[in-house]
């Protein structure tokens, strides 16, 4: 099936032809590009008349926090809604040999049956922050057909930036009795996130001082994120309210900028992925390059940004 | 002299021998009270019972996580009247019955005392042992139901109520034996048992009272392994002796000798018998049982052997006989009973000892630092993986010779596998279970069922012991689902840590092969377009994951994108995740012997999802006979134990890929 063909088939959100639409976008041959830019014009704004709809939620935390628990109830309060769920999970490669060990954190609890939730492991690669390469495409491809798109990955202090850029609202994921996240957010290492997410509620004492202490850290930063805690064993609480306060963040974000910026910030990085510093001084450095990424149609799609930024290194 | 045994060099009278079992069970309850009632009467002093998977994990035979696994690796046990059948004719005031169960051992303890009762017998009176260890199921076998805090609340529990009222009971038998299995080395089995056992005391403590914390660390058993190498086995069984006096005198205060004793029962390795030549594995168990018994201060109280065969499948009744006159001609023929121990005194035994002691200490202060062993899963479960990668490694090399596998492999063929050489479970079983369970279900008491189920579920969400609710729920005729079920609901489920993220990558099995391969794998990728993507999974009920967790982090360290989910996957699961995550190739691992059923029901479940294209290839103990149906029904490559090289099934499978996808091969 052609990219096209597929982005089609996704803007109609049919979701069952999610599973291909990944594969194509995960190729990195040369001679697949012109296919996956056809699927991302197809899912684009401008032909989508307008940002798509989904909710894009990063999770993102250090591993053994209980992501994939608390995702395995998440998705289960938005099945239980009625919504859609695409979730692109990112783990870690292997420096050495290249390989990665996709699905092992405890998976996500499934019913194979329910064609409404698609779940797809991707190995983050040579790229450090946190992201495999095709994630923020398939993000955007993916936003056309589901109601919610998540992009997990596994990580602090850097890879809730990446996913940041990515996503519409991100949720940071802390377990009690750890303090890498309230350092990193005192000394702002890390960005402070939409919601901040205490797992293991269940644990009592431990867990309500973890709470306790991210909202003094959150006072005295002056951000209002909401701090959510959590128990995805039983008795289950907190979820409704999570999903809650990530729907209330989304409410409130202007939706075409940051969408627009994660297009440009997409794009650059994929430039500089592939023409390195030197393709990144052709364009004046930097700096120049967001400005001139500024300058593009607000509706263009990653692709045709990459396309316009060669053209200008071109000269 | 012979007035004082410790001054001599023979014992006033000959020792008792040990209790002698098989670990047996299989089909339905009728067809294993008949081969139990024939194991007595050749000679067996103990009975050890197998059950089923669905039994173990707490399903019912028509559970869909059931298929293909009822009757397979053990016996199934639904309600009060399974047991009832299964222990037809046996007198259970006289018999001691171990039962391999863990998750769901209350339930099947009940059972047990309910059956007793119905015969007129005092649960006083009974004698045997639960296995009862749950930590062991996350970190190896897996059979788990439920997480980590009720699952060691259950078994808290049994402890607290066996104390009191079934007094000769052991409630526990921490077992190390299935960490040698995943590849621990002596002192990983020593500290790792020991680790759970002061979990387990620990949890018991605040439910008895300081008083009775003596006769609760004298009901605690452990189940531990033998394997080849016998010398150092014995100084490991020394060791924990040692480690198990020290921990009841400092820790909980045991000052009786009596309950301060280390005791245990053994089933040895069965992790080095071999496919190949597999009569040679006759010897091993024979040496391995001289490991457990050659020293009379670490003899074994209780022992099970395995059979020759268990790495082609399931042992035959003869086959079993045999492991049971191994035990026999030892214990009644060798002077091996008439003498005090044998190593007092010795230098090399006494060496020993300390090093593995200094070790093990080392070892459980990790476990401590990490939380203790409940919280120390996850460390525990990567450091096993970890030795048992070591394990193969060495095996690869050659540096470690397997007779028959790796070295001196030229051999006339063997004419006690000339017809298959093992048991084949009747498939018919399944059906035959599902509608006596369906009997069942019509013929009791529902308002009873419900009542009792209702009280089962109000027990487990206070603080009270489970013990007398789950035996009511017994006497009530409720089933092994049904009382699962109610615990799942309560409880939540729980999928245990794999292990294979954690574990390191390279090291010394970063051979040229393991190179070469990823040069590989690199190429086809490139030709792909994307990264070789290969699903590894475990269908059906099995636990036993460490073939699968192997080849998993053998994959990754190829170069490969490795989809690892873990266990206790059903056939729709496993293809849903094949076609979401877009792989190139499945290989499937199955130890439990329903293969037969699984690995059709799985190229079915891929054809129903437009999948059908995906090559699967299959590994575990699959005997000859079945390979090519399997091969037939489209299977791509069938392996065996005796593939033991990983890399080169792994070579294979990356050729799979490239035939399937038009990438030509290298010239």
């Amino acid at each position: 099936m052609s990219g096209a063909e597929l982005g089609a088939r996704l803007r109609e959100r049919d979701l069952g032809a999610a599973p291909a639409a990944l594969n194509l976008l995960e190729n990195r041959a040369p001679a697949r590009r012109g296919e996956i830019a056809a699927l991302l014009a197809e899912v684009a704004p401008r032909r989508l008349g307008g940002e798509a709809p989904a909710h894009v939620v990063g999770v993102t935390g250090p591993p053994g926090a209980g992501k994939s628990t608390l995702l395995s109830a998440l998705v289960r309060v938005w099945r239980e809604r009625g919504r859609t769920v695409g979730v692109l999970a990112v783990d870690p490669s292997s420096k050495r040999s290249g390989g990665a060990l996709l699905g092992d954190r405890a998976r996500i609890d499934a019913d194979p049956a329910d064609r409404g939730l698609f779940i797809r492991s991707m190995a983050a690669g040579e790229r450090l922050g946190g992201l495999a390469p095709a994630t923020r495409v398939a993000a955007q491809a993916l936003a056309a057909a589901f109601d919610v798109v998540v992009v997990e990955t596994v990580g602090v202090g850097q890879s809730e930036t990446e996913v940041a850029e990515a996503a519409d609202t991100v949720a940071v994921v802390v377990q009690p009795g750890s303090g890498d996240v309230l350092q990193f957010l005192k000394a702002g290492i890390m960005e402070v996130p939409d919601v901040l997410v205490v797992t293991k509620a269940d644990l009592g004492a431990i867990a309500e001082r973890a709470v306790r202490d991210l909202r003094a850290a959150l006072r005295s930063l002056g951000d209002p994120a909401p701090v959510v805690a959590v128990s995805s064993v039983p008795p289950v609480a907190g979820i409704e309210e999570l999903a809650d306060a990530l729907d209330e963040r989304r409410a409130r974000l202007d939706l075409r900028a940051a969408r627009t910026r994660s297009r440009r910030l997409g794009a650059l990085a994929d430039y500089v992925a592939e023409h390195g510093e030197r393709g990144l001084r052709a364009l004046g450095g930097r700096r120049a390059a967001e400005r001139f990424l500024a300058e593009q149609d607000a509706a263009l799609e990653g692709p045709a940004l990459v396309r316009a930024l060669e053209a200008r290194a071109a000269g | 002299m012979r007035d004082n045994p410790h001054m001599s060099h023979r014992l006033p009278e000959r020792d008792k021998p040990w209790m002698m079992r098989t670990y047996a069970g299989h089909s339905t309850a009728a067809r294993s009270n008949a081969l139990y009632r024939g194991n007595i009467a050749k000679g067996q002093t103990g009975l050890s019972i197998a059950f089923d998977l669905p039994t173990q994990t707490g399903y019912d035979a028509d559970h869909e996580l059931a298929r293909g696994e009822v009757g397979k690796v053990g016996v199934p046990v639904a309600h009060k009247g399974d047991m009832h059948t299964l222990l037809d004719g046996i007198p259970l005031d006289q018999m001691n019955t171990s039962m391999t169960i863990n998750a769901t051992a209350a339930w099947l303890l009940a059972l047990y005392i309910v059956c007793a009762e119905e015969n007129g017998i005092d649960a006083a009176v009974l004698q045997g042992t639960t296995q009862n260890d749950i930590i062991k199921e996350y970190l190896s076998r897996g059979t788990y139901a439920f997480p980590p805090a009720p699952s060691m609340r259950l078994i808290a529990d049994t402890v607290a109520y066996t104390v009191e009222h079934v007094p000769r009971w052991n409630p526990v038998n921490i077992s190390s034996y299935h960490l040698q299995e995943a590849g621990a080395t002596p002192v990983q089995e020593i500290a790792y048992a020991m680790s759970t056992a002061i979990a387990v005391l620990d949890e018991v403590r605040p439910r008895v009272g300081e008083d009775r914390m003596g006769a609760v660390f004298g009901r605690i058993s452990f189940f531990v392994n033998a394997g080849v190498r016998f010398v150092e086995e014995h100084a490991k069984l020394r060791a924990m002796a040692a480690l198990w006096e020290q921990l009841g005198r400092e820790r909980y205060g045991v000052r009786d000798e009596k309950q301060l004793r280390f005791r245990y029962g053994v089933q040895v390795n069965s992790l080095g018998l071999t496919e190949s030549q597999p009569e040679n594995n006759v010897q091993r168990i024979v040496l391995e049982a001289l490991g457990v018994t050659l020293g009379r201060n670490a003899r074994a109280r209780a022992i099970q052997l395995p059979a020759w065969n268990e790495a082609l499948g399931l042992p035959r009744p003869w086959d079993q006989q045999w492991s049971l006159r191994i035990q026999q001609v030892l214990a009644y023929e060798t002077d091996l009973l008439e003498y005090p121990d044998l190593f007092e005194g010795s230098k090399v035994m006494d060496g020993l000892v300390a090093q593995l002691l200094e070790g093990a200490r080392a070892e459980m202060a990790r476990v401590e630092e990490h939380g203790g062993a409940v919280d120390a899963v996850p460390y525990m479960k990567a450091s096993l993986v970890e030795s048992h990668r070591e394990r193969i490694a060495r095996i690869e090399s050659g540096e470690q010779v397997l007779v028959g596998v790796n070295r001196f492999t030229e051999t006339e063929p063997s004419p006690l596998t000339e017809d298959g050489g093992i048991l084949v479970v009747d498939p018919a079983v399944e059906a035959e279970q599902i509608a006596a369970l369906e009997q069942w279900r019509e013929a009791r008491d529902a308002d009873a069922v419900r009542a009792a189920l209702d009280e089962l579920a109000r027990v487990a969400g206070s603080d009270e012991n489970i013990m007398p609710a789950t035996i009511a729920a017994a006497r009530a005729a409720v089933t092994t689902g049904e009382w699962a079920q109610c615990l799942r609901d309560a409880f939540g489920s729980y999928r245990a840590p794999t292990g294979v993220g954690a574990a390191a990558a390279g090291g010394r099995a970063e051979s040229e092969d393991v190179m070469a391969l990823r040069e590989e794998v690199g190429r086809v990728a490139d030709q792909l377009g994307r990264g070789l993507k290969i699903l590894v999974g475990k269908p059906g009920l099995d636990g036993h994951s460490n073939g699968a967790e192997q080849i998993a982090v053998r994959a990754r360290d190829a170069g490969m994108e490795v989809v690892y989910e873990g266990i206790r996957l059903t056939p729709a699961q496993i293809a849903r995740s094949a076609v979401d995550e877009g792989v190139h190739v499945i290989g499937l691992s199955i130890l439990s012997g329903s293969h037969r059923k699984l690995i059709p029901d799985v190229l079915d479940a891929l054809r129903a999802a437009g999948a059908g294209e995906i090559p699967v290839v299959v590994g575990g103990i699959i005997p000859e006979a079945d390979a090519e149906p399997l091969r037939a029904a489209g299977v791509a490559a069938v392996y065996t134990p005796k593939d033991f090289e990983l890399t080169r099934i792994l070579r294979d499978v990356v050729a799979l890929v490239a035939e399937r996808n038009g990438i030509a091969a290298t010239a």
